[in-house]
């Protein structure tokens, strides 16, 4: 099933994206993978001292499942750009949502264009993320 | 109240290696199932040279050359006060297992809000390929609390 541009309206919203719930290993696994150490990531008493309620997820993982829902939609390669802001913190035991939404169809230069609202919740309905994207499609 | 001579401020470049093992465990830890991200061999088959790096990697190359803290560092700016605020990506080509990137860090724009309360760093990156092709570019926005 490839996506085409012809085949996607405004409006449309693509395939959304569940992941498990964020867990401690994870957080190992991606504070080793993304290089990105901050010890409020993994250790309790740091990001109490920090001022933190406890262990936060770090932004660019829920970015990471952002990116996800995009790349499970169309290849990679027709990502043309995607941004986010982070709007509210991901703590272990969140179950994040990924969603995308179109919100413009255009050509320029020669590309056809689609531009998505793209977000990520957590399961009480909260945007973590808030971000665009656009992908250009066959 | 910032040193507003930062605005502009180019950093050194920097040279990372995009290792295979590093993407493989970057697909595990986001619970990435695609095998392109992890079977060199799914990967040509899509097109690719070797593993292709997920969209978000890219800030793990400038992370891996401590670009986020450096700018912090040279500012003066405790980072436990930081916050990554937005990240932007723009692609230009594949970045995979193999290249050899380099980037270049400047700060674009520093400003304040509420009253001085928050300053936001605003940064942007490109990174180029080995040969000499620009692969993305990154836009980050630090938030720094003060006081």
């Amino acid at each position: 099933m490839n996506v085409t541009y012809d085949g996607i309206q405004v409006g449309d919203a693509i395939p959304a994206l569940t992941k498990p719930a964020i867990g401690p290993l994870q957080l190992a696994l991606f504070a080793g993978a993304s290089g990105d150490h901050n010890p409020i990531h993994l250790d309790e008493q740091a990001a109490k001292g920090g001022g933190l309620p406890g262990v936060i997820a770090h932004g660019m993982l829920s970015m990471a499942f952002l990116g996800q829902v995009l790349t499970d939609w169309v290849p990679q390669r027709c990502i043309r750009n995607f941004s986010t802001r982070f709007a509210a913190m991901a703590y272990p035991g969140d179950v994040i949502t990924c969603k995308g939404t179109v919100t413009a169809k255009r050509e320029a230069d020669g590309d056809k264009l689609i531009d998505l609202e793209i977000t990520a919740e957590n399961q009480k309905g909260e945007r973590t993320l808030i971000g665009q994207a656009t992908v250009a499609l066959p | 109240m910032f040193d507003p001579s930062f605005v502009g401020k180019e950093y050194a470049p920097f040279t990372v290696e995009v290792e295979k093992g590093r993407l493989r465990l970057f697909a595990k830890a986001i619970g990435e199932t695609n095998p392109i991200y992890t079977d060199e061999a799914a990967a040509k088959a899509a097109g690719y040279r070797s593993l292709p790096a997920p969209p978000t990697f890219p800030f793990t190359i400038a992370m891996d050359a401590e670009q986020p803290f450096l700018v912090l560092a040279d500012m003066g700016i405790d980072k436990t006060k930081s916050v990554h605020g937005e990240q932007a990506f723009t692609y230009y080509a594949d970045i995979c297992a193999g290249d050899v990137i380099t980037g270049q860090q400047k700060i674009v724009e520093i400003f304040e809000k509420k009253g001085g309360a928050l300053l936001f760093i605003i940064t942007e990156t490109r990174l180029v390929n080995q040969a000499d092709t620009p692969v993305c570019d990154l836009r980050t926005v630090i938030v720094v609390r003060n006081g």
